[in-house]
């Protein structure tokens, strides 16, 4: 810690950080742009300058630029010298000098940094006579907008697009005041995170054009915390609605998890909460119907039959555990297909009965040593992949320390660590979007990954087993990896489901456990495929093939369906099988789908703007996201339907829940391993109100007046403390329930500043959310001891991977129409050696059997995939009811295409 | 004491003052123009709306009695889709017509909007809309704004230079 | 005969007092106006006359509401006494030679009792309500009433001494040389200032106080029971400016128009007084109200008496 002088007051701070870091997070204003908490300094703006003084005697003082003056001890610095302000109001008069005329329809208007910073500065009106210079705009696909006479140069975008994300598609042209940030030519944006450039950008230069399409201010937007649910993350957003649909979602900053950024698919896949196809009555055998006739019925059915309940992980705790308590534990069904389940399940028997924890998002960013085995992590956990790039700096910018450089000033070290890169291995049997920063990549399909993984840990420690017959190649890999996780101070293991490999989780693990015994401090993290994938496993269900045989033998009549397509999640056959055997069929769903199509009654869900629940993420985090606005129609919660106060007849004390406290104490009070989800979020009665609404929030009183001019009441909410209205109390929102982050002067999302207790670090009170597992001290574990043999390609039975794709294979953002854009049609991905010798060329259609359904697909020809292993997009129509990893037949089908015509 | 007497004194000589009430329905006062009656939205000199749903009235509004959803046509030009005044709310401060970067809605000198029913207190876009440019008969705002509009390329706006070519070489 | 009398004069009176009440409100209002440069109501009737009709029409088809919170007994009790306090008052006061319901011998004194008993109405109307306004405007009014009577008795008695009687009659007969108002000219300035702070007029309405108090003793009543309070307060600006043109301006006295004539244009002038001060003056703090009352007027009524007895003593 350091005492510098600001206005001659003495305050404490961080010496490591510069002047305009430690300003901020000491609640000063002080007007920036190019300057970025996650970003550094670089210094291009020269917006932040300050006086700094010598001495106490000096009185002159000179003009320093604070992002890029060390806060050293003694500094003397004023904000409010006038010399400073007039500079600062001079540099905004410079920039503004070619800002367009257009604040009144440029989206950014309302949370524009630029405009708080014009205030800020007092800059009034423009000086310069002369002719204002113009761009053309850019199409850069349908996510994002450019208008790029916006832009003053600060260079944030590509500082972000390019350093940070490593995208390539980006970048400055030209010179002086005509410099111009796009792509080369008009074309979709390639990088996973180019909606960051939505907020990243201080200006309205890259907007949202999902919210251009239904447009809505931030202060007129109703907001709330929510949780991303398009991934394993469990990313903090913040989501907005207006006139009764979600408008749009912007990054809730979660310093330990999603940090300032979110990825394309979380950002822009909320849009499937407005789509038509969203159920919004009871149904009864395909007919709308009451909500008393649709309750009497499910209740009936409760009381004769033999019910059974299948979860889902993309739903809710709350919701998994209502119906489990309706159909009783021993009835209740994991929604997932077999094989993911069991690789699940070993995932967090590994994570809770091993040494090796499992890290934060932030955490896994100061790692500095990676193994990922057999994951495509920037298709699978997408937010996970950008902390990674960030960890491969860990270790070359440790000579900026040496060199006494310090790490904010940007430019600097990047310069002296230019493509240096610390240890990230990547095994995979597909190329992965992480190559590019990879020390070293290895192709294998997914047994010779584990055993690979089973290599590394036998070179690490000679106690764990070793791995017979490997080739000398894979042998120097894993030797080569073994010696970089060894020499770094804090390694970290990925795998996960996507390969449905149980032997590749066990693997990973052996290589985290290998590592702590030999006294590292080695993480292990697990990529889960959906939003409460490990949730779900939590509340031990029974696999889904138990459901299907309890129903074929005749001891169920009844299966209640919760938030679930089935038809994702086996064979159509045996789907179908269940569906038809059952005498009833209810669905609580939101989005109509095969499932729905079938199901005797279906009661609405509220998606999750709608709704209230928790959620568990990869790190085995639970965070709770809340409800943004009141559905429309009888759309309600999973947990709220399958309640007694809306089931007639169900015995006393049966899920006799009324409101979101309710039955996250019976959670906590029923499953040890849940019961910190209590403390995920502060209950309703601990707190006063939080206004959803900014105070700012216009048109209360003519909304609804086309309807009746007699305005209705403010619903009320008893799930929560956050308020439908502007209502709010003087204490500010605990961290785990701010709706948007606002502060006085400051429009924009970097008010986030005002709301951590020192900039760029966890949010004032922590960060939200609660970890469901930590580490005992001493846990008793051994190694695994089988080792899975080398794999064998097989010319009559393929083995076919999903290959995930981050806009597509999630089954909710699909559905989002932006996304829908950008999902690639369906393929088979196979060695393009293999294709010859099947004599397929590129493009030509090829037939795939998986037991009794076949798919007609076009080949895609690869280099990077093993032989004997084909690729099928993961989720993507048709092949998304396949549950894969699978065995199948390929065939060509070009002599029944083009067999006449040659 | 003396001042009591003085000012009822005053007071009494006022019964012989003129009467400075307007028997209104009979007699009509006159309103200044920047009168603050009726609210209207108007359009530019070209005939084009002006409104540009940049919702800054409605948030100026201190009633919170404007609502209105923006919407764009095929060539960028941003309108109102809807624009909703309940003047069973407004109270007539003229803080939207402030607010309006366009001069889109104005004020007028018309007050007798009385309803027997408050439900007719509610107007629609076709209600607001006028035909004319209202008080100020020459601003367009997208003469000046950078965005293109259909009819209205990058460069073509008042006081703005050609487009910047990315492909010249010319410094 | 002779008994139906006096019932005739008893339905004279009180049907032009009421009718007066009532009819004040119009001119209360058209006064205020032309005070202050407007019309007042003009539209119901010729001169907006039906002003007063149509506002007791709607006073008599308001619905009784009595809040849930009061004391329902007294609730209803109190505007009732103000009304038969100020019509009892009218029985001694002689309207011309002849014509008043009872000549009484004490009936100056009987007069100032039946006004002071006006205040029972406005402290139990403030105390039934049972709301902290109301009170305070109670209390506010019999703290009022207490100090501003004393000093009302006392500058009356000049011209009781003057007169040598507290028949009414007596003392206008004895104004026939010369009105009261110059031998006892501090004495009219008192009763006037008392007279007005008796019937809680503006400027010494603080029973009443919107600004501070809603409507202090009745912001609980509305409809006919409010009314009465309406009209229990014109008939006591009428009381008090029957009593001034009785006390000091030689009640019907005067040539050539009947005698009946001479008192009603007296009257009327200083109700218009009253009218006037209203438009004319702010209204006291409650401090000062009490300090005039008390340090002042006080000590100026007794002196008033002093000078009077021993003018009276000297030249007798």
């Amino acid at each position: 810690m350091a005492t510098i002088y600001i206005e001659n007051e003495p305050r404490q701070a961080d010496s490591n950080q510069n002047l305009l870091h430690v300003l901020l997070s000491l609640g000063y204003d002080l007007p920036y742009f190019c300057w970025h908490p996650a970003l550094g300094s670089v210094g291009a703006c020269r917006q932040c300058a300050v006086k700094q003084f010598r001495n106490e005697q000096d009185t002159a003082g000179k003009i320093v630029i604070a992002c890029m003056t060390p806060a050293a001890d003694g500094t003397r610095v004023s904000i409010k010298d006038p010399e400073a302000a007039e500079f600062r109001a001079a540099v905004i008069q410079g920039l503004m000098q070619n800002h367009p005329h257009d604040c009144p329809v440029c989206d950014e208007g309302g949370e524009c940094h630029l405009q708080d910073m014009t205030v800020m500065t007092g800059h009034c009106s423009r000086h310069y006579r002369f002719t204002k210079r113009t761009f053309r705009n850019q199409y850069l696909g349908p996510l994002l907008n450019h208008e790029m006479n916006r832009c003053i140069q600060c260079q944030r975008c590509v500082r972000f697009y390019r350093d940070y994300a490593g995208g390539h598609d980006l970048n400055a042209f030209r010179l002086r005041d005509t410099v111009y940030f796009g792509r080369f030519e008009d074309g979709v944006l390639e990088n996973e995170f180019s909606g960051n450039l939505a907020e990243v950008c201080p200006t309205g230069v890259f907007t949202d054009a999902t919210l251009k399409r239904h447009y809505t201010r931030k202060w007129d937007l109703q907001m709330a915390p929510s949780v991303c649910v398009h991934c394993a993350a469990g990313c903090n957003i913040s989501v907005g609605e207006r006139y009764g649909t979600l408008r749009r979602v912007v990054n809730r900053y979660n310093h330990a998890v999603n940090g300032y950024f979110l990825c394309d698919r979380g950002r822009f896949g909320y849009e499937f909460v407005n789509s038509d196809q969203r159920i919004r009555e009871c149904l009864l055998g395909g007919e709308p119907t009451e909500l008393t006739r649709a309750m009497f019925r499910l209740g009936t059915l409760l009381r004769d039959g033999n019910c059974i309940g299948i979860g889902s992980p993309r739903a809710s705790l709350e919701s998994n555990f209502a119906l489990r308590q309706l159909v009783g534990p021993d009835h209740f069904y994991a929604g997932v297909a077999d094989e993911e389940w069991s690789v699940t399940l070993a995932a967090l028997e590994v994570l809770k009965h091993g040494p090796a924890p499992s890290p934060s998002l932030d955490e896994i960013e100061h790692c500095d040593a990676v193994l990922v085995l057999g994951e495509d992590v920037t298709n699978v956990l997408p937010l996970m992949a950008l902390r990674l790039r960030q960890s491969v700096r860990q270790q070359p910018v440790r000579k900026a320390t040496d060199l006494h450089i310090p790490l904010w000033l940007d430019h600097a070290v990047r310069e002296l660590v230019q493509d240096e890169r610390g240890p990230l291995f990547i095994a995979s049997p597909s190329v992965t979007r992480l190559d590019d920063v990879a020390t070293e990549v290895l192709r294998a399909a997914p047994s010779g990954l584990a055993r690979l993984g089973f290599a590394v840990a036998h070179a690490l420690d000679p106690d764990a087993p070793a791995a017979p017959d490997l080739s000398s190649e894979v042998e120097a890999v894993a030797g080569r990896i073994a010696a970089a996780l060894r020499s770094a101070r804090s390694p970290l293991v990925i795998s996960g489901t996507s390969c449905g490999s149980r032997e590749l989780v066990e693997a990973a693990a052996q290589v985290a456990w290998a590592l702590c015994k030999t006294g590292k401090p080695a993480r292990l993290s697990f990529c889960f495929p959906e939003c409460n994938s490990a949730g779900l496993a939590l509340m031990r269900p029974r696999p889904l093939s138990a459901a299907f045989q309890a129903m074929q033998r005749g001891s169920a009549d009844t299966v209640i369906i919760l938030e679930n397509d089935l038809y994702r999640r086996g064979s159509v056959a045996e789907v179908s099988t269940l569906l038809d055997t059952a005498r009833h069929v209810v669905v609580l769903d939101h989005l109509k789908n095969r499932t729905t199509g079938k199901a005797e009654l279906v009661l609405p869900a509220g998606a999750f703007a709608e709704t209230d629940g928790t959620l568990v993420n990869n790190e085995l985090r639970a965070q709770r996201f809340f409800q943004a606005f009141p559905p429309q129609g009888e759309v309600r919660a999973s947990w709220h339907w399958l309640s007694n106060s809306l089931i007639p007849e169900l015995p006393a004390g049966t899920c006799s829940w009324r409101t979101l406290d309710d039955i996250v104490s019976a959670i906590a009070n029923e499953m040890p391993d849940l019961a910190p989800i209590e403390h995920a979020a502060p209950s309703r009665k601990e707190l006063g109100k939080v206004a959803r609404e900014p105070n700012r929030y216009s048109g209360r009183t003519s909304i609804l007046a086309n309807i009746s001019v007699h305005e209705p009441k403010p619903p009320e909410d008893l799930d929560s403390a956050l308020a439908f209205s502007m209502e709010s109390g003087p204490q500010p929102p605990p961290s785990a329930l701010i709706p948007f982050f606002w502060s006085p002067g400051w429009n924009s999302i970097q008010s986030v500043n005002k709301f951590q207790g020192e900039v760029g670090g966890p949010l004032r009170g922590g960060d939200p959310g609660v970890r469901l597992i930590d580490q005992k001290a001493e846990i008793a574990w051994q190694y695994f001891s089988a080792t899975p043999p080398a794999f064998q390609p097989n010319s009559d039975e393929w083995l076919l991977l999903p290959h995930f794709h981050i806009f597509g294979s999630e089954e909710l953002s699909r559905q989002a129409p932006a996304i829908s854009e950008l999902v690639p049609r369906a393929y088979v991905g196979l060695n393009a050696t293999d294709a010859a010798l099947l004599g397929v060329k590129s493009g030509e259609l090829i037939k795939v059997t998986i037991g009794d359904s076949v798919h007609e697909l076009e080949a895609s020809l690869r280099t990077d995939v093993p032989r004997g292993v084909a690729l099928l997009p993961a989720g993507i129509p048709p092949v998304d009811n396949l549950s894969l990893p699978a065995r199948g037949r390929l065939s060509p089908l070009r002599a029944a295409v083009y067999g006449f015509a040659k | 004491m003396f001042s009591l007497l003085r000012s009822l004194w005053e007071v009494f000589k006022h019964a012989f003052h003129p009467r400075v009430t307007i028997q209104y329905p009979e007699q009509k006062p006159y309103l200044a123009p920047r009168y603050r009656g009726r609210i209207i939205l108007t359009r530019d000199p070209d005939g084009g709306e002006r409104c540009v749903a940049c919702n800054l009235c409605a948030v100026a509004c201190p009633v919170d009695c404007i609502a209105l959803q923006a919407t764009e046509d095929e060539h960028g030009r941003r309108y109102p889709e809807f624009f909703r005044i309940n003047f069973s709310r407004c109270i007539f401060c003229g803080f939207c017509e402030e607010a309006c970067p366009t001069y889109a809605i104005q004020l007028t000198p018309d007050f007798e909007m009385a309803e027997y029913n408050r439900q007719n207190l509610v107007y629609e876009k076709k209600d607001l809309l006028i035909d004319g440019p209202g008080k100020y008969p020459d601003y367009n705002f997208w003469r000046v704004a950078g965005v293109a509009i259909g009819g209205k390329e990058k460069g073509q706006a008042e006081n703005e230079a050609a487009p910047v070519d990315l492909h010249s070489l010319l410094p | 005969m002779m008994s139906l009398y006096p019932l005739l004069i008893i339905a004279v009176v009180l049907f032009v007092i009421l009718n007066l009440a009532a009819g004040l409100i119009w001119v209360e209002r058209r006064l205020l106006a032309l005070w202050q440069d407007r019309y007042g109501p003009n539209r119901v009737g010729p001169f907006g006359l039906g002003q007063v009709l149509a506002d007791s029409v709607k006073l008599f088809t308001k619905e009784d509401w009595i809040p849930p919170f009061a004391d329902r007994a007294v609730f209803v009790l109190a505007p009732g006494i103000i009304v038969a306090t100020a019509l009892l008052s009218f029985a001694v006061v002689p309207f011309a030679p002849g014509f008043v319901v009872a000549d009484l011998n004490i009936g100056l004194l009987f007069l100032l009792a039946m006004s002071s008993l006006g205040v029972y109405s406005v402290v139990l109307a403030g105390w039934a309500s049972n709301n902290k306004y109301s009170l305070l405007g109670g209390i506010r009014a019999s703290a009022q009433m207490l100090s501003y009577e004393v000093f009302m008795g006392l500058s009356l008695l000049g011209v009781v001494i003057l007169a040598g009687s507290f028949r009414l009659t007596d003392i206008v007969e004895a104004q026939r040389k010369v009105w009261f108002v110059i031998p006892q000219f501090a004495g009219f300035v008192l009763f006037l200032i008392a007279g007005v702070a008796e019937t809680r007029r503006l400027p010494f309405d603080l029973a009443e106080a919107e600004s501070e108090l809603i409507a202090g003793f009745h912001s609980e009543y509305s409809g006919m029971k409010f009314g009465m309070f309406f009209v229990g307060e014109y008939i006591g600006v009428t009381l008090i400016s029957a009593a001034i043109a009785l006390l000091y301006f030689g009640g019907w006295l005067g040539p050539i128009l009947p005698s009946a004539l001479w008192f009603a244009i007296k009257t009327l002038a200083f109700i218009c007084l009253f009218i006037l001060l209203r438009a004319g003056l702010p209204r006291p703090r409650f401090d000062q109200l009490m300090l005039w009352g008390w340090k002042y007027l006080l000590p100026l009524s007794l002196l008033n008496l002093l000078v009077t007895g021993a003018v009276v003593l000297a030249l007798s």
